[in-house]
C-alpha cells in the first residue's frame, strides 16, 4: 500500500483536485462583477464611397471612420483576468438588413500591460463595407465592446457605457483619408 | 506480480461484476455527454482548441464549454465553433461582421485573433459567409491547459492505447 508509486499517485491526484478547485474559485469569486466601465469615443471623419468589395466581387457602398477612443480598464483586470480583447463595433438597420453588425476596430490588452485605452484619430482597421449600398445617409451606433478571457470562468462579453449615435454624410465623398 | 494474483483470485461472480462496473463507467461517462448535448444545445458541447489562431486567448490544448441556443442569436464579438465543408476539424474564431435579415437568416464573417486577415481563404472556395447551420457552438466557459492530454493522445496514438489499455485493466482488476 505503501509504495512509492501509490504515493506519487495520491500526491499527483491531491495536487489535481486542489488545483481544480483553485480554478473553481476563480470563477466563483469574480463570475458576478460587473465589468462595465465608462467609454468615450468621438468621431472625427466619415466618409463613405462605392466601390467594388474585394473577394466578394459586388459594388458596395465603404465606409471610413476616423475616431478618438479613451477609456482605462484598470478595475477590470482583477485576478481572474487574462485578456481583455476590445473592439469598436458599429451596428445599423438597412433595407436589407435587419442588423448589421461590423466590427472597425480591435485591441489586445494583456494581463500586466497598460489597461488605459488612449486612441487619438486612429481609422478603422477592417474595411467598412456595406452588405449593400445603404450606407448613405443612415445613422451609425457606435459602441466598444470587450470581451474577457479569463484564467478559467465565463467568457463575458460586455457592453461599454457611452456609445454614439452618428449620422453618415448624404452623399458619397471623393476626399482621401 | 500481485495485481495479476488479484487477478487468478477472483471467482466467476467477481469477474462479472468487475464487468458490469466497467460497462457502468463507460455508460456514465456517454450519459454525461449525452446529458450535456442536451443542456446546451450544441452538438459538441466541449471542445479542444488545436491551432493558435486566437493566442493570446486559447492555447493549444485549452478547453472550450459551449453552448448553442437556437433562441440566443449569434453577435458580432463573440467566439463561435464552426464546421466547414469539406474540413473535418471545426474552426474556434471570432466574429467580425454579421448580417441579420428581418426573418432572423443571418451571415457572419469570422477571423482568428492572431491571424492577420478573415477566414475567407478558409471558407469552402465560393464560399463568403458562415451561417447559422454551419455553427457548433459559441464559446462560453474557458479552462486552460486540460485538453493538452488528447492533443498528446492523438500526436501519439500509441500513447493513446496505452493509457486506455492501462485504465481499462486497472477497472477491470481493481478490488476495493
Amino acid at each position: 500500500m505503501n509504495t512509492i508509486l501509490a504515493r506519487l499517485n495520491a500526491l499527483f491526484a491531491f495536487s489535481l483536485s486542489v488545483t481544480a478547485a483553485v480554478a473553481f474559485a476563480c470563477f466563483l469569486t469574480t463570475n458576478f462583477l460587473d465589468y462595465s466601465q465608462k467609454v468615450d469615443i468621438d468621431v472625427n471623419k466619415v466618409v463613405i464611397k462605392n466601390m467594388e468589395e474585394f473577394y466578394v466581387g459586388d459594388r458596395h457602398d465603404l465606409g471610413h471612420i476616423i475616431f478618438t477612443l479613451k477609456a482605462n480598464f484598470t478595475p477590470v483586470f482583477n485576478w481572474n483576468c487574462k485578456e481583455l480583447f476590445l473592439y469598436l463595433m458599429a451596428e445599423y438597420e438597412t433595407p436589407q438588413n435587419k442588423l448589421n453588425q461590423v466590427v472597425l476596430w480591435d485591441h489586445i490588452i494583456n494581463r500586466g500591460e497598460n489597461p488605459v485605452v488612449n486612441i487619438r484619430k486612429r481609422s478603422n482597421k477592417y474595411y467598412f463595407f456595406d452588405d449593400g449600398a445603404f450606407l448613405r445617409g443612415n445613422k451609425l451606433q457606435i459602441s466598444l465592446h470587450w470581451n474577457i478571457i479569463p484564467n478559467a470562468g465565463y467568457l463575458w462579453r460586455v457592453p461599454g457605457g457611452g456609445s454614439i449615435t452618428l449620422d453618415l454624410p448624404e452623399s458619397y465623398g471623393t476626399s482621401r483619408i | 506480480m500481485d495485481i495479476f494474483s488479484d487477478l487468478r483470485r477472483l471467482n466467476k461472480r467477481q469477474v462479472y461484476f468487475q464487468v458490469l462496473n466497467f460497462a457502468m463507467i463507460i455508460s456514465s461517462a456517454l450519459m454525461i455527454w449525452k446529458g450535456l448535448m442536451v443542456t446546451t444545445g450544441s452538438e459538441s458541447p466541449i471542445v479542444v482548441v488545436l491551432s493558435g489562431s486566437m493566442e493570446p486567448a486559447f492555447y493549444r490544448g485549452d478547453l472550450l464549454f459551449l453552448t448553442n441556443y437556437r433562441a440566443d442569436p449569434v453577435r458580432a464579438g463573440e467566439i463561435v465553433v464552426f464546421k466547414i465543408e469539406g474540413r473535418e476539424i471545426p474552426i474556434v474564431h471570432r466574429v467580425i461582421k454579421l448580417h441579420e435579415k428581418a426573418d432572423g437568416k443571418v451571415k457572419f464573417l469570422t477571423k482568428g485573433d492572431n491571424n492577420e486577415v478573415d477566414d475567407r481563404g478558409l471558407y469552402k472556395p465560393g464560399q463568403l459567409w458562415v451561417e447559422r447551420d454551419h455553427v457548433v457552438g459559441r464559446a462560453r466557459g474557458f479552462v486552460p491547459y486540460v485538453g493538452i492530454v488528447t492533443i498528446l493522445m492523438n500526436d501519439y496514438p500509441k500513447l493513446k492505447y496505452a493509457v486506455l489499455g492501462l485504465l481499462g485493466l486497472f477497472v477491470l482488476i481493481h478490488r476495493e
